[in-house]
Order: structure tokens, then C-alpha cells, then sequence
């Protein structure tokens, strides 16, 4: 349970960057929970690939502004 | 709370109920009654049943609830109220699956005591155990998942 995923995120900064977006205005764009937005923003939930674009999306930035991946793993 | 995990409480909360009224109802008789003459097909009926309906129920109610209670604080909107992604489903498959092996396990059991010509009172009791069971890990492990991090 909980796995602990190796890949961060920008998205608490991006909202704030985006007018200060609340989590539930990004879930609803991006047509998740809200929990799920912050299951994703405290790295306990690793999201699909569509979706992590969906959420590029909302920013207009690339995914690699959104999510990263250590260069070497652990 | 996301409305899955809303929803998990309902089934859980109901399961435990009804197979707590129908183990009082009928256990109570086991020491007193051979187990040929203890009338337990109504109650167990009774009890699959219940869950169903107060499942249904409760879900309805809990749906009600968060909507009344979205319009009064602000929080969350009416639309969303029932909105289930993907982490939702992963979620839920994640519980569907530690159920099925749970209750397959169970189903073994039973299938010997029917091999071996056990009461039919113990073997519908067993089917109806290893279906509260599954049911309970399924909550269980939804639960957790939601409560931990998935």
C-alpha cells in the first residue's frame, strides 16, 4: 500500500504560478477527484500518462515542467 | 473524502450489520437446536437481501448528504459530487482482486464440506461466510488504500 513513486511534480507551484488555482478548479478541469489531485501533489499516486498530459494542458507548459524522474534510479 | 471511498463505508457499514444480526439471529440457536431443525433460510435471505436494499439505500443517502452538504459550505460542487477516476478504479480493481482470493480460498473450504457431505446448514453458511468475507477484504483493502496512499 502506498507505494512510494520516484517521480516528483511542479503542480503546487504551477497553480500558484496559475492565479493561484485551487486544487478542485485543476480536478475539475482535469475531470479528477480532488483527493486524487492531492494524492498526486504529495507523490502518494502516480497518474496515467494521459492524464499527466491533461494536467500539462491546464498550464500550458510541457509535461517535463509538470513531472520528473530522477536521471539515476536509486 | 472522495465519493468511492463514501461509498466503501456504506458497503462495509452494511455488511457488517446485516451478517452481525444474522450470526445473533441464528447462532444463538446453534447449541440449543441440531442443526437439521435450525430455520436459518429466512434469515439468511433476509440478510442477503438487507444488504442490497440498505446498500442502495445508504448509498442514495450519502449521495444526498454530500450534495446538501457541498451547497451549504461551498466546498466542492453538486456536479462532482459523484465524480470517480482513475485512481478510483485502480482502487477499486485493487479490492476486487484481494477479495476474489480471499473468497476463493473460502469457496475451497466449502466445497470440500460438501464433498464430504457435511449438513447443508454448514454449506450455506460457509457460501454465506466467504461472501461476507470477501465483501469485508474488499472494503478493507479499498480503505486502506484510500486512508494510506495508492
Amino acid at each position: 500500500m502506498g507505494k512510494p513513486t520516484q517521480v516528483t511534480n511542479n503542480i503546487r507551484a504551477l497553480r500558484f504560478a496559475a492565479g493561484e488555482m485551487t486544487q478542485a478548479d485543476l480536478a475539475d478541469r482535469v475531470g479528477l477527484t480532488r483527493q486524487t489531485i492531492i494524492a498526486i501533489e504529495q507523490g502518494r499516486y502516480s497518474p496515467s500518462l494521459e492524464v499527466a498530459f491533461r494536467i500539462a494542458r491546464v498550464f500550458g507548459v510541457p509535461l517535463e515542467r509538470v513531472f520528473a524522474y530522477p536521471e539515476v534510479e536509486p | 473524502m472522495p465519493f468511492e471511498e463514501k461509498v466503501t463505508w456504506v458497503n462495509a457499514v452494511v455488511t457488517v450489520l446485516a451478517a452481525s444480526w444474522y450470526a445473533w439471529t441464528v447462532g444463538g440457536r446453534l447449541g440449543q437446536l441440531p442443526v437439521t431443525e435450525i430455520a436459518y433460510q429466512r434469515p439468511l435471505l433476509f440478510a442477503v437481501g438487507a444488504m442490497i436494499v440498505l446498500t442502495i439505500a445508504g448509498t442514495i443517502a450519502m449521495a444526498i448528504g454530500t450534495a446538501i452538504r457541498a451547497e451549504v459550505t461551498g466546498e466542492g460542487s453538486v456536479d462532482d459530487i459523484d465524480r470517480k477516476d482513475e485512481r478510483d478504479a485502480h482502487i477499486d480493481a485493487r479490492g476486487d482482486r484481494v477479495a476474489f482470493y480471499v473468497s476463493s480460498a473460502l469457496m475451497v473450504g466449502v466445497l470440500a464440506m460438501a464433498m464430504l457431505e457435511w449438513q447443508h446448514f454448514w454449506i450455506a453458511n460457509g457460501v454465506f461466510a466467504a461472501f461476507v468475507a470477501g465483501g469485508l477484504t474488499s472494503s478493507a483493502v479499498k480503505l486502506a488504500a484510500y486512508r494510506r496512499g495508492f
